[in-house]
């Protein structure tokens, strides 16, 4: 076992979805830390959050449907000395109680964790008002506010174990919970802020965050065996603070970036990657892949990102139209700094 | 019991000094919500001088009492009385307002020490409050948890969402006032959107409920004191209020929500001051 490993073993941990590990782990944290206490609005059951209910019953809120108070209640514990994790979905944490995760918990800086689960088109048929392909962008705007978009499982209960000694109000994201797993093990470095290389690769780079990651390594796979292009898969589980040196890194190694997740276009992880690229002074061939500016679509969570191109077969197709796509060769950087 | 005559000779006086030192701020700030920051005015003396266990020196210590303005714009109001209380020097407050200060018109937790949350946004504070008292309940903390509301913020839906989950947590240890002084920006409360009956919604969601003149420290402090008996869940507490007491030209005036006041105007506010005491 190592150091910060989530200490169970994968036979477990493989059946399980991300949101029922976030449960599990949020267990043995408040069995760490008696300051730990969970929070939810009616959504004991589909959070997962439930698990932290049988064990610490005196811990655990269920405030009922009314999500603005849910998280000025989790200030008020924060500021009462507690570490609050507080889930609902996605859309209610970042919309309906937008205002309070703002001004209740990040104006005043506050230890508050969020882990919104049912994130961008993930709860699939229940359609658009359930649907959250905004919480990055709003998220991300917030002062003070660490965003994280697990790729899996294993890396879900590695961001859950890290946010706890991470100072300030953390937002995790994840899907419902029937996404695939791409980690295959939990011995690997995990560090918030910083990305991790999947796969490496010479010709492009696919930057992706949340269920996409799989795509894009599945994907990276057989655009290697068919295309023979060399593919660099990146895992960027934090969006903010982001990291820039592994964008720059491969803007400069690669010279082509797609980058891929399950949220809008606008706002989300590929603006911030975009922000990067662009204040970094040098220039590469470069696309965004998501939901458009649009409302999304009903129908299964897989046919819904097959439907919007972040599924392995978006993947193929986004890199061969990007390698298609004609860009200064010059290898000389200095004009462009 | 009433207060006996040297306590409340020392309330009023207070409250006399901190009428003139609120006219003194906002006349600094350029501009602040006089009304309701003097309509408030006798629940902070009675709470800061009377009741609250809190250290100026140390405004962190864990087994304070806790305040929540839940009505953050009274933010001018309140400073005069952390500073009178000895957290910060009161020469600051000639900043109040001004750029770069620590002094919004909104009090900020993390710039001015005495303050337990920062509030602003209405329907916000007793939230927070109930989380404070939650957090006492669960952890066996003694400390009480007080949470100003003034009334035009009844008409927000989180209010009564933190009304209903404070009745269901049973939170014994936590007392709401609203400061009824009867207006909101745009008019009388109950021209824009009736609140009434009050005190009948706030039983009706589980809480225990006094309705008292909100300028008399005997009623104040006999509700304070009836609410500090009561256990079985929380207690609320309608100040009936004037805006702009203490002010013969802002006392029920709507336009005294916010306004500035210039040199003779801040002279007229003293004196007004100096004859509703007496003085």
């Amino acid at each position: 076992m190592v150091e910060g490993s989530v200490t169970w073993s994968l036979s477990d941990a493989d059946h399980m979805t991300a949101a029922e590990i976030y449960g599990e782990m949020l267990v043995r944290l408040g069995e760490e830390r008696e300051e730990v206490v969970a929070l939810t609005a009616d959504l004991a059951r589909s959070t997962k959050i439930g698990k932290f209910e049988e064990k610490f019953p005196e811990r655990f809120f269920n405030v009922g449907i009314a999500e603005q108070n849910l998280f000025g209640i989790g200030a008020g514990l924060a500021l009462a000395g507690y570490i609050p994790f507080i889930s609902t979905f996605a859309v209610f944490a970042s919309l309906r109680a937008g205002e309070q995760v703002r001004t209740d918990i990040c104006y005043q800086n506050l230890n508050c964790k969020i882990i919104a689960t049912h994130s961008g088109v993930s709860f699939g048929q229940a359609g658009s008002t359930h649907h959250c392909t905004e919480d990055i962008s709003v998220m991300r705007s917030f002062a003070n506010m660490t965003v994280i978009v697990p790729a899996d499982g294993i890396e879900t209960a590695k961001a859950v174990r890290a946010c706890i000694d991470w100072p300030g109000p953390v937002y995790i994201r994840i899907g419902r919970g029937f996404e695939p797993w791409v980690h295959k093990d939990d011995k690997y470095d995990y560090k918030i802020g910083k990305g991790i290389e999947m796969v490496s690769g010479t010709d492009i780079t696919v930057i992706a965050c949340g269920p996409s990651v799989y795509a894009a390594v599945d994907a990276a796979k057989t655009l290697k065996d068919d295309d023979g292009l060399s593919v660099r898969v990146i895992d960027l589980h934090t969006i903010k603070p982001i990291d820039k040196e592994i964008i720059v890194k491969a803007v400069t190694e690669t010279r082509r970036i797609v980058t891929f997740e399950d949220h809008n276009i606008i706002g989300g992880m590929g603006t911030a990657v975009a922000d990067v690229i662009a204040e970094s002074g040098k220039g590469c061939a470069f696309k965004k892949v998501g939901i458009p500016d649009e409302f999304s679509i009903v129908g299964y969570p897989e046919d819904l990102y097959n439907h919007f191109k972040i599924d392995s077969e978006g993947v193929i197709e986004t890199v061969r139209e990007v390698m298609g796509k004609e860009y200064e060769e010059d290898e000389d950087w200095e004009d462009e700094m | 019991m009433p207060l006996s005559d040297s306590e409340l000779k020392k309330l009023e006086e207070k409250a006399y000094q901190l009428r003139k030192d609120v006219i003194q701020t906002v006349a600094w700030s350029g501009g602040g919500h006089a009304g309701g920051a003097l309509s408030q005015l006798d629940l902070l003396v009675a709470l800061y001088y009377k009741y609250m266990n809190v250290d100026p020196k140390n405004p962190e210590k864990e087994d304070r009492d806790r305040l929540v303005l839940s009505k953050g714009h009274g933010g001018v109001g309140y400073a005069p009385v952390l500073a009178d209380k000895g957290y910060f020097e009161f020469d600051l407050l000639k900043t109040f307002n001004h750029t770069g200060s620590r002094f919004g018109m909104h009090l900020d937790k993390l710039k001015v020490p005495g303050v337990d949350a920062s509030t602003g946004s209405l329907g916000h504070g007793l939230s927070i409050a109930v989380g404070l008292a939650l957090g006492a309940k669960i952890g066996g903390k003694k400390w009480i948890t007080y949470c100003i509301m003034g009334d035009g913020e009844q008409h927000e839906g989180s209010i009564w969402e933190a009304a209903m989950a404070a009745a269901h947590f049973k939170l014994g240890n936590l007392i709401g006032f609203v400061d009824r002084n009867r207006f909101c920006i745009d008019g009388k409360c109950e021209d824009i959107m009736n609140v009434e009956p009050l005190d009948k919604k706030w039983e009706a969601f589980g809480w225990k409920v006094v309705t008292i003149n909100g300028h008399d420290y005997n009623e104040i402090c006999g509700a304070i004191d009836e609410g500090l008996a009561y256990k079985d869940g929380p207690f609320l507490i309608i100040a009936n209020t004037v805006k702009g007491k203490g002010v013969e030209f802002m006392e029920g005036v709507a336009a005294w929500h916010y306004g500035g006041l210039d040199g003779e105007k801040t002279k007229e506010a003293l004196a007004s001051i100096d004859k509703m005491y007496g003085k």
